[in-house]
């Protein structure tokens, strides 16, 4: 592995400062679990490591305040997954995160790694799409908060800049839990990357929103308003023919997970499966 | 750019300082500086758990820790678990239902192990299987491995 200087800021501003001096040759580090695979394979040659896991106001946690569950960026996926609140408000995202590798990964892995990550695979995108996620992030001219769906651009990519680092991941909590459910297909059981994965919530409204994931360049979301979708007593065929529709905004290619073909048939097959669950209220695909 | 960084760590039960560059990995530390080479260095990429160990309290992939990550920290590896020379009744579960073949694997599955039955004292076999998913064996001793867990487990219980 070549060598890289390591940083282990106690305060936010120090880590902004860091990532600012140093741009583009600094990388911050959560949990590590994609950062040092890619030190060690040496597709990411930062001059500089910005470690967030000291940072005062970075703390793990999970709070709720102003209606919303605020997730602090070195929150490890077996907390979130363990929390009553995500348990009670966010089911989808609790099952999704608690797929994310084994018992050793999610004890590492962080919620805002797996999406500074961007891969378009990423288990816990299509809910946190779903769900209306915020990403909440602090660069030299101050903090934003960013639509989760406005966060991923493709493989890898993210609309942060290079000086700037998710602080939280924000979700608005109401007063009755959205019905919602995820699912995946993995070649095998056990720890896998998804070769497709979907999350459905379906609301009081009848708005119904679908996040996919592994199917196109970066986790997509699509959204239905007819109430078609939300509404048990539509028939199969409609149900089938208004998925297929939705469908259109993926765009799955061939890799060493599955074919193009495959992903498309089995994208279908995993959308009626989550939405029946979602409608049902089962919470898993 | 690359300077070392003196940590400090206790490491089952004992505390240690060590001298570590940044790129060095809480696996390197614990088989080469500390001498204990329990702890199995196989994937290297966080898939097939030789390497597992217990930090603060929880289990890792030492391979994809850094081990300046490991300041401060209490670390827990295979060579922890036996005390003044008698095994765990894990330990020994392993050994009695012969879930042990080449052994490359069987210290990353007994602290995995050790872990799910400190969250879950009486695990069922799907629950054993999702516990000890990120610990590949490649002599394939699945079916003792379960049994060695699930016999530890009763033993508990007596």
């Amino acid at each position: 592995m070549q060598s890289f200087g390591y940083e282990h800021p106690e305060w936010l501003g120090q880590a902004v400062d860091l990532l600012r001096t140093h741009r583009p040759h600094a990388r911050p580090l959560a949990g590590g679990t994609d950062l040092v695979n890619r030190l060690r394979d040496g597709t990411l040659r930062p001059h500089v490591v910005v470690d967030l896991k000291g940072i005062a106001e970075l703390r793990p946690g999970i709070t709720q305040a102003d209606g919303r569950l605020w997730i602090s960026a070195t929150t490890v996926l077996a907390d979130l997954v363990a929390d009553e609140r995500m348990r009670t408000h966010f089911p989808a995202l609790v099952t999704a995160a608690g797929v994310v590798g084994p018992v050793q990964i999610r004890n590492r892995a962080t919620l805002a790694g797996n999406i500074c990550n961007a891969s378009p695979a990423a288990d816990t995108a299509p809910p946190l799409l779903v769900y209306r996620a915020q990403v909440i992030a602090r660069g030299p001219a101050g903090t934003r908060s960013i639509p989760i769906d406005a966060f991923f651009l493709g493989p890898g990519k993210t609309t942060l800049a290079r000086d700037e680092l998710v602080t939280a991941i924000e979700l608005p909590v109401r007063d009755r839990p959205v019905q919602a459910a995820f699912g995946r297909l993995t070649r095998r059981r056990g720890a896998d990357l998804a070769t497709v994965s979907v999350c459905v919530s379906v609301d009081g409204t009848g708005s119904t929103r679908i996040g996919y994931g592994a199917v196109g360049p970066r986790p997509l979301l699509a959204t239905d308003d007819s109430g078609v979708l939300a509404d048990p007593a539509t028939d199969p065929a409609t149900r089938t023919s208004l998925l297929a529709r939705l469908a259109r905004a993926t765009s799955p290619v061939s890799d060493v997970r599955a074919s193009q073909e495959y992903r498309r048939s089995m994208l279908l097959v995993l959308s009626q499966r989550v939405l029946r669950a979602a409608v049902i209220g089962e919470g898993e695909g | 750019m690359s300077r070392t960084h003196l940590i400090r760590l206790t490491v089952n039960r004992v505390p240690r300082q060590v001298e570590v560059t940044p790129r060095h990995m809480l696996l390197d530390l614990l088989r080469d500086d500390l001498g204990l080479t329990g702890t199995k260095a196989c994937c290297l990429v966080g898939e097939c758990g030789a390497c597992t160990v217990s930090l603060d309290g929880r289990i890792v992939n030492s391979c994809l820790v850094l081990a300046v990550e490991a300041d401060g920290a209490e670390v827990t590896t295979i060579e922890g678990l036996a005390t003044d020379g008698h095994l765990t009744r894990l330990q020994q579960a392993f050994l009695d239902e012969g879930a042990v073949q080449c052994g490359y694997c069987t210290p990353g599955q007994v602290m995995a192990a050790r872990d799910l039955l400190a969250h879950n004292p009486h695990p069922t076999t799907a629950e054993i299987r999702e516990g000890l998913a990120g610990n590949l064996c490649r002599c394939s001793c699945y079916a003792q491995i379960i049994a060695a867990v699930s016999a530890a487990a009763a033993e508990e219980e007596k």
